[in-house]
């Protein structure tokens, strides 16, 4: 492979974890919201599930589709490395497949329904649980892609079909996923509330995901030194790994000095930093591999030749991509965080 | 239920659901976008009004569009994973394009969906034409991929790998330009007729409504043009098919022996075994004339294609007669429209034109379905058109009848709610066209 087509996929290995990153801090958030919708108590249970409702609609479907730009991405570029994870996690992905096309389905059968409020109501429930069960399912395969259990040797998936992704790091990744995204949700609504009780409903509920979250990433940090030790060893032992855990930590403080003092648009800030910094941190920790042990971006079937045609159609999509997302979200976010800056 | 049969009933199930929700995608955004640009062009009220009313079924139909496509982007790994593993690089570039088309549909749906008091009427007409257009591209360049199957272009296959990959000469396949032409088309000519049947059925009931009318002749307006441009785009394909993938057009014609001045059957019944089609009533010269420009140009049977390498013929015959069919019958019907349009006769009083319409107004869809099963099960034993089996694609993954009947009650039970819905949308909204200074709405939610 000659150089450019090497520095071609670690710029697509890169741009595979900013889309990624990107899907957290914005799709993840959505499904964040319906773990909400499941959870909306108190007087303004209804107030709750508008809000979350009035956020989403407009954006989710685009928050979506970088589902779709990782999943093309792998297969184009790291053919071997989809081939492994289509085999060896076909019953989680089919699972947050089912997940997926529920809450899409169920969300705009709520919106657009003209259906009794009974009706309504049921698919309101069916987008929460499917919210709910569907982060932690793509959790469970990006848990198992980084314990080492599934193995690609001589061309075939050697590890069977329940490996990795049944082990209990895989399921607290799963829970760990939930919560991040119901932490993002809840601090992202703070600042897109209405009313002040409103905004402290989920002030209250962001608190609560923080120190939740915080519980989780510990338990991810335990079972990993168990079940996932080429993983934990990187977390523990490089040199990166301080600056990164220590920024996680330093961001998670400020997202809960945020929320005590009200500074919502702060907070929204800070969340997304240390959510974004989990990720970094575990892409970071995967040292290069997409599949551990065996499949390595620098062999995971990549065709040098259409590496260079490859970029320049990425480069002039996200071109055109970026100024249509900001767009996007100037249109429907706009308003509401001009306001809290004036808190 | 052998795991291959099962995960082709699974792709299978997969695509016809998608398919019909993602030509809603292409087609809805056009209609949309001309009764915008009416209302912003004569002020009338009404204009807007339709177009927010087609919105909000577009709103449901691409919806489920986008879960459903989703679910096919990850089941091309899930059941072909050794297709994906050596076809990924290959067909990625028209992928990666598709998934920025998709993006750009899905953020501009989003400000016409929900932007209406938000943005400018510029701005809102502006995204209502990115969605279009977008939509559109998103169609043609994942036809891309499939025709590459049918017709793959742009690799070599050494040692079982597929090197110097040419991602150009990938893309525009030697099947690429007709087959993406007849499906756009057809992705409106199928909307159009539906959207018809459904304005139709409200004009029986209430012949003078203004509202029902105009939507009529805007989808009236559109399949009449889509309608030609697809019977000329149909020429096109079954010349490529006659050059390129014989065994697929002799399946559908049942045409067995390699003859000059083949003839073009218009009934008939395919007997595998026997190898000829009993009962066929044809027209002397046509399939010659169809496949070769010749009437006595030499047609290749499937006497040419080893008997293992032949697909489910009777299959391909039955849905290739059924599309054809369909698109003839709704090239009458959009005739008769044409013509009552230009004889300035109201839609109204035209009861029978109306029903006409209600009874077409499935059959751009029926002829969408039967249209994807000639191509796709035109191709079998293949999945990449004489270079990688179906059968040697397949994952190894048991009890794919689980996931397959899944996926299948899943869709099933949407594809009911869908429908159920839609037809609350059609009989629920009172017609009451909105005032041009509509109460500011937060969102439509």
């Amino acid at each position: 492979m000659d150089n450019l087509a090497s520095s071609g996929v670690w710029a697509v290995w890169v741009l595979m974890g900013v889309g990624l990153v990107a899907w957290v801090l914005t799709g993840g958030a959505d499904y964040g919201g319906g773990l909400w919708d499941l959870l909306a108590s108190g007087p303004r249970k209804e107030a709750q599930r508008s809000l979350i409702a009035e956020a989403i609609a407009p954006i989710w479907e685009a928050n979506h589709v970088w589902i779709i730009f990782l999943v093309v991405m792998m297969f184009s570029v790291f053919p071997r490395a989809f081939f492994v994870v289509s085999v060896a996690l076909h019953i989680p992905l089919v699972l947050a497949l089912f997940g997926m096309v529920l809450r899409g389905a169920a969300f705009t059968f709520r919106a657009y329904g003209l259906q009794p409020d009974a009706v309504g109501h049921r698919w309101g429930r069916v987008f929460a649980w499917s919210s709910a069960l569907t982060p932690v399912f793509l959790g469970m395969a990006l848990g198992a892609m980084s314990t080492g259990d599934l193995r690609h040797v001589n061309g075939l998936v050697t590890s069977g079909f329940l490996a990795g992704w049944t082990s209990p790091f895989s399921f607290t990744v799963g829970l760990f996923a939930l919560a991040l995204f119901a932490l993002l949700a809840a601090v992202y609504l703070t600042a897109d509330a209405a009313s002040a009780e409103l905004a402290e409903d989920f002030r209250g509920r962001a608190l609560a995901a923080e120190l939740v979250a915080g519980v989780l990433a510990a338990l991810v940090a335990w079972r990993a030194s168990v079940d996932a030790p080429a993983l934990w060893a990187a977390l523990a032992g490089s040199s990166w790994t301080w600056p990164v855990q220590l920024g996680t930590a330093a961001a998670a403080i400020a997202v809960l000095a945020a929320l005590v003092t009200r500074r919502f648009a702060l907070a929204r800030f800070a969340v997304a930093a240390q959510v974004g910094l989990v990720v970094l941190g575990w892409g970071l920790a995967m040292d290069g591999f997409i599949v551990r042990p065996d499949v390595h971006v620098t062999a995971a079937g990549t065709r040098p030749e259409m590496m260079g045609p490859l970029m320049v159609a990425v480069s002039i999509g996200l071109a055109v991509l970026l100024p249509s997302l900001w767009l996007l979200f100037r249109v429907f976010k706009r308003s509401k965080t001009a306001d809290d800056t004036t808190h | 239920m052998t795991d291959l049969l099962a995960a082709c009933g699974q792709m299978a199930v997969s695509l016809a659901f998608h398919i019909l929700f993602a030509v809603a995608g292409m087609a809805m955004p056009l209609l949309m976008v001309i009764a915008e640009s009416l209302h912003l062009r004569t002020g009338d009220p009404l204009y807007k009004d339709l177009a927010k009313r087609w919105a909000r079924g577009t709103a449901i139909l691409f919806a489920v569009g986008a879960v459903s496509g989703t679910v096919l982007s990850f089941e091309l790994g899930l059941l072909w994973p050794t297709f994906m593993e050596h076809a990924g690089p290959v067909i990625g570039m028209p992928f990666s394009i598709e998934g920025f088309f998709f993006f750009l549909e899905a953020i501009f749906l989003g400000i016409f969906l929900y932007g209406w008091d938000r943005v400018s009427p510029r701005l809102h007409l502006f995204s209502g034409v990115m969605v279009a257009v977008s939509g559109l591209m998103s169609g043609v360049v994942v036809v891309s991929v499939n025709a590459w199957m049918n017709s793959p272009a742009g690799f070599k296959v050494v040692e079982g790998q597929f090197v110097d990959v040419d991602v150009m000469a990938a893309i525009f396949n030697p099947a690429f330009p007709t087959q993406a032409l007849h499906m756009a088309v057809a992705a409106y000519t199928s909307v159009a007729f539906a959207v018809m049947g459904i304005h139709a059925w409200r004009l029986l009931r209430d012949p003078s409504s203004r509202f029902h009318g105009v939507a009529l002749k805007i989808a009236l307006g559109v399949a009449i043009v889509s309608v030609v441009l697809q019977l000329a785009s149909g020429d096109l394909a079954a010349k490529h098919l006659a050059e390129y993938q014989p065994s697929k057009l002799a399946a559908a014609e049942g045409h067995f022996k390699t003859t000059r001045g083949a003839s073009l059957s218009l009934v008939g019944w395919p007997d595998e075994d026997k190898g000829e089609l009993i009962g066929e009533i044809g027209v002397p010269y046509a399939l010659s004339i169809l496949g070769k420009a010749d009437p006595n140009a030499e047609i290749e049977g499937l006497d040419k294609t080893p008997r293992a390498d032949w697909p489910p013929v009777a299959v391909v015959y039955v849905a290739f007669k059924v599309m054809v069919g369909a698109g003839f019958a709704m090239f009458g019907v959009a005739l008769w429209g044409a013509w009552l349009w230009w004889r300035r006769r109201p839609f109204g009083d035209q009861t029978r034109f109306l029903k006409a319409l209600i009874l077409a107004s499935p059959l751009g869809m029926i002829a969408l379905e039967a249209g994807w099963v000639v191509t796709e099960v035109g191709r079998q034993p293949w999945i990449i058109r004489g270079v990688m089996r179906t059968a040697d694609a397949v994952t190894p993954m048991p009890g794919l009848a689980v996931p397959f009947v899944a996926f299948t009650a899943l869709y099933a039970f949407l594809g009911v709610v869908v429908i159920a819905l839609l037809k609350a949308h059609v009989f629920a909204v009172p017609v009451t066209p909105a005032a041009p200074t509509a109460r500011p709405v937060a969102t439509e939610a």
